[in-house]
């Protein structure tokens, strides 16, 4: 069979597939290599799972109105039991709802501090890769140091008690203290594949410097970026929690993780059940992101 | 099978698992070493030459391969069957390999010495409990010395970043000559270095396997290479062996279709120009075309080429070809 | 091929490229990757510059580009000197000179679709309306024999060769007259190279383009070329037509490199010369040896080679060789 285009021409049948074939094709092909890891599919189980319960939060938990300012001292101080799953705390709210609830400011927490965090960081991680060697790189990344060589949750502090304690400055905070960690990742990558051919080919026929940190430079530091992310959303919830419970997060009666434990440790050992379950949430929330973003990381790296 | 027979792999079948199924790199493979043989297998990217010699070595990705089918006979014993022990044995003292980015095979953070001398004392260690330092020296010394390293003494403490491309490959054949061998398998031993240099590694390489007698595996991408360095040559298609004859032969007479269109693709030194080259490309594994491989790219394909696998034919003394143009 | 008064379209006065690499007590250290090279490509032809590792090939095709500003010397083009870096040189300059790298895989960015890596020079250097864009990039994907819906897929997607197709299209977007090709098949397997070369001198034929061809591998050469000049240690040993090369080469080094090259038939056995056998090490190109820097391993080395570097000479129309061996010959 003569074929004109010889070079052109793959063994392989001509696969003719709609797009939307193709994208599951894709997607296939994503969680062939996600799901690789079965400890990523759990990890996939508690994310989804906490997104889930921290949105629909007013109709999952069984006392919504236990998450503001409720009393009911005729419950106070219950253990477990199968109306309150979790117990109850001294003023009789359900530690489960408000367990529920502080997840909705935790990831809120967390995305807001990741989306302005990541894409500051990026930036200034690409102008300092692209300008290496320059007085440009010097400068944003000795700045990127001197963020980075302060104790993280002591500017939070610092930063927090100079303006009023509530979840927004908190937030402020975490942020301000997260940007370096995505300059140094990106620069890493910028300042090599700026050597690398593409971007001079693409230098020598004359594009623009915003072409070529854009167009060029940024696509291929994307995976990385991801990865972390994923990683990043359960760190910037511990350290959320860390803030408030030294009282520097959500203020009461708005439930937060790290205020309710603090709060439960008042009452170690007898009313166990306060303090306790929040930390395990903690721990399986931020456990699930870890796996999650594990499985993020085989994925991107393997589909290649 | 004769008694002269060193190697033998027969009908040998290796599958990788990806996305989608396994691909079936290698597809009925048929090869042959006799003692003190010096043998070739040529084949372009992708086509299997290096997990052919990986699954001698029994050195495959373990949880992403299989074997479906085939023997790996070593001295009238199966490879595939072998224990962990018959194994280890086998790799430190009847079989060695020489890889093609000698700075890869190189420990950077262990001096020359160090790294010769371990593989000196797996080697004798299988007999003698005790291995004395000063034994391991002189035999790293005099490995050394076979491949005409200046001043094997101090090479010895050097680490491979103080030495060149060239020297480090030396210190990798002095390695795998540190005890005595049977089998070499040489993974295209000097591409990754200059030719002036690669000529002169490869001349060693010729000269040491002549002297000690030992058979070598020479797996080149360079039927040029392979020329000059080998009695026999397999030529490689898509995980099948298409032709293999006697290296004066194939070269005078090549049969396979593949064959001749790789070596009119080979530039000349006496100039002529090159030819068009192969059309399109190796084909996808994880659904091979039926029956024989190259089928899709060839030129004098029949109908009945996509039906079955041609066999390996013998056309003249020594010479096999696998296509059914050859048998006709 | 001669034109009438400037037959050049590129000319290379004593160009020096060093790198500064570090400090003793001495004073700065250099690389001398390029230490005097003069040559020059006339118009529509293929010169190729041939060298091991360390000969300095490649920094003279990246300065020639703009990658590198000379450290002295000259590069003009069409009579106009471009010894400057590729910021500072006019887009219409750009546009003249274009290059092709060894390895397809980083020159293309594996993030873009192909149609995205074509656009890009076509809008810099072309005025093709927006509707026509696509048209153009069809165009350019058939002049290269591959089909209009690769348009749509991206670099790791498609084969080494079939990329390096796509990096020559590249490099015609933008109608150059000099392409500058850094081993673009040594990457490749040879049934591949084979179809690259071949598209290449037809595309050379048909667009009236000039090569500068950067390679290691001389036998490429010998069936490329119309010229071969070969390099060692930053310095041109001997220039000749590509023929009189095979037949006729007079530098030891070259003699070393033909008797190096793996051959197949019994006809390239026969050209090889057989006296010289390669032998030693190629001297690092922080440390070269003084006099003639080929003399550590040259097998009629004379007393004379360690101490004087040889000055090229003109022993036969058109075939330069720099050697004491034939510097006599010429002078007496």
């Amino acid at each position: 069979m003569a074929n004109k285009n010889f070079l052109a021409v793959t063994v392989e049948k001509p696969r003719e597939k709609g797009k939307w074939h193709r994208f599951w094709d894709r997607v296939s092909r994503y969680w062939y290599h996600f799901s690789r890891n079965k400890l990523s599919v759990v990890g996939l189980a508690i994310v989804v799972l906490v997104i889930i319960l921290a949105i629909f939060a007013p109709l999952v938990t069984p006392y919504p109105e236990h998450a503001g300012p409720f009393v009911d001292y005729k419950n106070a101080g219950q253990p477990p039991s199968a109306k309150y799953w979790l117990g109850t705390d001294p003023i009789g709210r359900d530690i489960f709802s408000r367990i529920i609830f502080a997840f909705r400011g935790a990831l809120v927490m967390s995305i807001l501090v990741l989306a302005i965090a990541v894409p500051v960081g990026t930036v200034f991680g690409l102008l300092a890769g692209f300008y290496h060697g320059t007085i440009i790189d010097t400068v944003i990344m000795r700045i990127s140091d001197i963020f980075l060589s302060v104790p993280s949750l002591v500017l939070a502090l610092a930063i927090a008690a100079v303006l009023k304690p509530n979840l927004m400055n908190s937030m402020i905070a975490v942020t301000v203290m997260w940007w370096p960690w995505y300059t140094r990742l990106v620069y890493g990558m910028a300042s090599s594949i700026r050597n690398d051919y593409f971007v001079i080919a693409a230098e020598l026929s004359g594009a623009s410097k915003f072409h070529i940190i854009f167009r060029e430079i940024l696509p291929n530091c994307l995976s990385p970026v991801f990865t972390k992310m994923a990683l990043d959303v359960g760190w910037v919830i511990l350290i959320g929690a860390s803030l408030s419970f030294v009282g520097l997060g959500e203020q009461p009666p708005t439930p937060a993780l790290g205020q309710m434990v603090s709060d439960g440790a008042r009452y170690l050992p007898q009313l166990w059940w306060m303090s306790v379950f929040p930390a395990l949430a903690i721990i399986i929330v931020i456990l699930g992101f870890n796996l999650f973003g594990d499985g993020i990381r085989d994925m991107l790296q393997s589909s290649r | 099978m004769d008694d002269k027979t060193l190697l033998e792999i027969k009908d040998l079948h290796v599958w990788y698992k990806v996305y989608g199924g396994y691909l079936k790199v290698l597809h009925g493979v048929n090869f042959l070493v006799r003692k003190g043989e010096r043998v070739g297998l040529v084949g372009e990217a992708g086509c299997g030459k290096t997990t052919t010699m990986k699954s001698i070595l029994q050195i495959l990705p373990p949880g992403d391969s299989r074997i479906p089918k085939g023997e790996i006979i070593y001295k009238g014993k199966d490879i595939l069957k072998m224990s962990f022990g018959e194994l280890q044995r086998l790799r430190s003292k009847e079989v060695a390999m020489i890889f093609q980015d000698p700075t890869a095979a190189l420990n950077p953070v262990f001096t020359i010495g160090a790294q010769i001398g371990d593989v000196v004392r797996y080697s004798i260690a299988l007999e003698e409990k005790r291995v004395k330092k000063e034994k391991i020296k002189t035999l790293s010394a005099r490995a050394l010395k076979e491949v005409y390293m200046p001043d094997p003494e101090r090479i010895l403490t050097n680490y491979p970043f103080q030495l060149s491309g060239g020297m480090r490959q030396r210190v990798c054949i002095a390695m795998s000559i540190s005890s005595p061998r049977n089998l070499l398998i040489a993974d295209e031993p000097g591409t990754s270095l200059d030719v002036t240099i690669q000529d002169q590694i490869l001349r060693l390489l010729k000269e040491i396997v002549e002297k000690q007698g030992t058979s070598i595996i020479l797996i080149t991408h360079s039927l040029g290479v392979a020329r000059e360095m080998t009695d026999r040559i397999y030529v490689m298609y898509a995980g099948t062996i298409v032709e293999t004859a006697p290296a004066k032969d194939l070269f005078k007479n090549p049969v396979h279709p593949y064959t001749r269109g790789l070596l009119a693709s080979v530039p000349k030194i006496s100039g002529g120009g090159i030819a068009r080259g192969i059309p399109g490309r190796i084909p996808d594994y994880l659904n091979p075309p039926p029956g024989c491989r190259f089928q899709p790219r060839c030129e004098y394909a029949t109908p009945s080429c996509q039906e079955k696998p041609p066999q390996l034919f013998e056309i003249d003394k020594d010479h096999f070809v696998a296509c059914y143009l050859a048998q006709r | 091929m001669t034109q009438q008064g400037n037959s050049e379209i590129l000319k290379v006065v004593n160009l020096k490229k060093y790198f500064r690499i570090g400090k003793d007590k001495r004073g700065p250290i250099y690389v001398r990757a390029v230490d005097g090279v003069s040559f020059n490509v006339k118009y529509g032809e293929t010169l190729g510059l041939v060298g091991e590792s360390g000969s300095g090939k490649s920094t003279i095709a990246y300065t020639v580009v703009g990658m590198y500003r000379p450290t002295s010397g000259q590069i003009l083009f069409k009579n106009q000197n471009i010894g400057m870096e590729a910021v500072r040189r006019p887009l219409s300059l750009k546009k003249e000179i274009q290059i092709v790298f060894q390895d397809p895989g980083s020159s293309l960015n594996p993030r873009q679709t192909i149609e995205q890596i074509l656009r890009l020079p076509l809008k810099l250097h072309t005025n093709t309306p927006k509707k026509q864009l696509k048209e153009k990039m069809i165009e350019l994907l058939e002049k290269v024999e591959l089909p209009a819906d690769y348009l749509y897929k991206s670099p790791p997607s498609i084969g080494g060769g079939e990329k390096q197709m796509v990096a020559i299209a590249r490099a015609l977007a933008p109608n150059p007259s000099l392409i500058v090709l850094d081993e673009p098949t040594s990457a490749l397997d040879v049934s591949v190279q084979a179809k690259i070369i071949n598209k290449l001198m037809d595309l050379q034929k048909e667009l009236n383009l000039t090569y500068l061809f950067i390679t290691h591998d001389l036998s490429l050469m010998r069936n490329v070329a119309n010229r071969i000049a070969i390099m060692y240690l930053g310095k041109i040993c001997e220039v000749a037509d590509a023929a009189t090369f095979f037949e006729k080469p007079l530098h030891p080094y070259t003699q070393m490199l033909i008797s190096s090259v793996p051959v197949v038939t019994e006809e390239e056995e026969r050209l090889k010369p057989k006296k010289v056998v390669s032998i030693g090490e190629i001297p690092s190109p922080v440390n070269i040896p003084p006099g003639c820097s080929f003399h550590l391993r040259c097998p009629y080395k004379m007393p004379i080679c360690s101490e004087v570097d040889p000055e090229m000479k003109e022993v036969a129309p058109e075939h330069i060789v720099r050697c004491h061996l034939f510097g006599k010959q010429a002078s007496g």
